[in-house]
């Protein structure tokens, strides 16, 4: 059994020292406790921005940071929304990350089908190939890609930053999925072969719909991925029309005129998408992230 | 049988030519762009002209060049023994005692609760925390003050002396929830049998922890010091909203900031390149490591 005062102690040094010779079920309750309130401490800055984003200004000076908002106001938001065309920010965002999502799953499923299935000669190689791609630093490419995309009129849209989101996202994909698609049983792809299925109907008939589950994990995890990015966006999307919700934070947050709490109601606006992506795709992202790490 | 599966397995690479075709022009055509540039110096615009080893040579004696790089390896020892020192005491106390004294359910709360800032966008983060640190009206400041440790107060990020660490408490703030997810993943493919087992042999709930659960999650444990430190190598958006490098040339400089401004404001492109270029060759190696304790693992599993 654990000892939860050790723990404790290492998490909370000296907190619970009093209740070590205490009975168990106090020492269960003082574990539960120290961590909540670690989680407290842990989503306190998260709680500061949401508490500040609803005063005036007057407010913030008179009451401080750390005291509830008198009332919901919601000039100090509507102030941010507006400075910062959010509206037309979270569309970009959502149409990137969308397609960007399902473009890098499509590419994940085709390299996959050939890699995992197929087994073609040399795939040791390309996958080798497509997994150090999922490690290389964004800056690697930045600045050939910023100017090949000006020349050929892919700087300053969507479909550039999805185009090489997508690319990058596909190599973690591809690297996930074969090494799924490699244990996947050879009996049922052997009987379909024999029921003359070609290799379309064999990948949808068979692949995807007995996959959708590792599926949406890698859309979501895809999704998720290109949503908080920022560098790509930062370089390849100038003009106010087309950037994304983090770039456009930025940008608010950089404003030193700005009034101190629609500060905080941006970075509010910033949490609140991922609050919800959150409780809608909980699962799907612990087992994103666990599968990743080790097969 | 056999040979119809043989010719069956002809003509999948067809399928690969989309994928491979957007990564070529995509991924691997830039970065070796980006190593040509290396060499050259370019101002983005007109024809870059051949160096040689000039740019390396400027970095090798550029004091910012390389205090980007020891920044960047003090940012990596504290997000990987931090966080992943908190993860393991959190996931085992997770794992192996809230969940078993008060449900999944709870464990799972607190799981949550603790990966949430891993899913917030990292710069979201860095304005949070840039405001909470802020030195006039910022929330840390304004309470010290409140309470009587005026004294303390201080310009968090402006400071030379806090700039860094400063960061450093954000990322570990951020980067607590990922081993967190990952040990407590691990933790339940271990056999519980093999704790009561030891549980029997009377050993102590430390014994136990260092010499079960410890060697049995190695493998996540290298994982998550690699990634992390491959991770760790990539921080761009902190530094760019927080502190862009500064104060002064260097105190909160890392190399992925630096080609940055080297690329997009200085208009130094042979000079970002070059730098670009030394930290992907460093994420390879890495990387490769990486590659190789996973395939040495799954060596050990075929025995």
């Amino acid at each position: 059994m654990a000892n939860p005062t050790l723990i404790a102690e290492q998490i909370f040094p000296s907190s619970s020292v009093k209740h070590q010779k205490r009975t168990r079920r106090w020492q269960d309750w003082a574990t539960l406790i120290i961590l909540l309130l670690f989680l407290m401490v842990m989503l306190l800055p998260l709680v500061i921005i949401t508490m500040n984003a609803f005063k005036t200004e007057d407010e913030y000076y008179a009451t401080g940071a750390l005291s509830l908002p008198q009332s919901l106001n919601m000039n100090a938001l509507q102030k941010a929304w507006e400075s910062t065309d959010y509206a037309t920010k979270l569309t970009n965002s959502a149409i990137i990350s969308l397609s960007t999502a399902a473009l890098a799953v499509g590419l994940s499923l085709f390299n996959a089908f050939a890699l995992g299935i197929g087994r073609i000669r040399g795939r040791t190689f390309v996958l080798l190939f497509f997994l150090l791609a999922t490690t290389v630093p964004a800056e690697a490419l930045a600045y050939p890609i910023y100017y090949i995309f000006k020349q050929v009129g892919l700087y300053n849209t969507r479909t550039g930053v999805i185009l090489l989101s997508a690319a990058l996202n596909s190599a973690f994909g591809t690297y996930l999925l074969s090494s799924v698609f490699s244990t996947f049983p050879k009996e049922l792809i052997e009987a379909a072969v024999i029921d003359g299925a070609n290799k379309l109907q064999l990948l949808r008939r068979i692949l995807i719909p007995l996959n959708i589950p590792t599926l949406s994990v890698l859309f979501v995890f895809f999704f998720i991925g290109t949503w908080n990015d920022f560098f790509l966006p930062l370089i390849l999307l100038i003009s106010n029309a087309k950037q994304t919700v983090p770039v456009a934070l930025s940008m608010a947050s950089a404003e030193h005129s700005v009034v101190i709490t629609s500060q905080s109601a941006a970075a509010l606006l910033g949490i609140v998408p991922c609050i919800i992506f959150f409780f809608l795709f909980q699962r799907s992202l612990t087992r994103g992230i666990t599968a990743g790490s080790v097969k | 049988m056999n040979r119809k599966s043989a010719t069956f397995n002809k003509g999948y690479w067809v399928f690969l030519v989309p994928g491979v075709l957007i990564f070529l022009v995509l991924i691997i055509l830039p970065i070796l762009a980006n190593i040509g540039i290396s060499f050259t110096t370019w101002a983005g615009t007109g024809t870059p002209v051949w160096v040689g080893w000039q740019n390396f040579a400027k970095a090798s004696k550029d004091s910012t060049f390389w205090a980007s790089f020891r920044n960047n390896l003090g940012v990596i020892l504290v997000m990987v023994v931090i966080p992943t020192f908190m993860g393991l005491v959190l996931a085992t106390t997770l794992t192996d005692y809230i969940a078993r004294k008060f449900g999944t359910g709870v464990s799972n709360f607190l799981r949550a609760g603790f990966y949430f800032p891993q899913i917030i966008p990292i710069l979201v983060s860095a304005i949070v925390w840039k405001w909470i640190l802020q030195p006039d009206w910022g929330v840390v400041n304004t309470v010290l003050k409140s309470i009587g440790l005026a004294s303390l107060a201080h310009n968090w990020l402006g400071d030379s002396g806090t700039a860094l660490a400063s960061v450093m408490v954000m990322l570990i703030w951020i980067q607590i929830g990922y081993p967190l997810i990952i040990f407590m993943a691990a933790m339940q493919r271990i056999d519980p049998e093999l704790y009561e087992a030891a549980q029997i042999d009377g050993a102590s709930w430390w014994a136990k922890f260092f010499y079960l659960t410890i060697p049995l999650i190695r493998p996540e444990l290298f994982v998550v010091i690699l990634t992390t430190t491959i991770y760790s190598l990539k921080l761009f958006a902190p530094i760019y909203a927080m502190t862009r490098g500064g104060p002064g040339t260097s105190t909160t400089m890392l190399p992925s900031y630096f080609a940055y401004k080297n690329f997009f404001e200085t208009a130094q492109v042979g000079y970002g390149a070059t730098i670009a270029t030394v930290l992907t060759c460093i994420v390879v190696i890495l990387t490769i490591l990486w590659i190789r304790v996973q395939t040495g693992q799954e060596y050990r599993e075929t025995i």
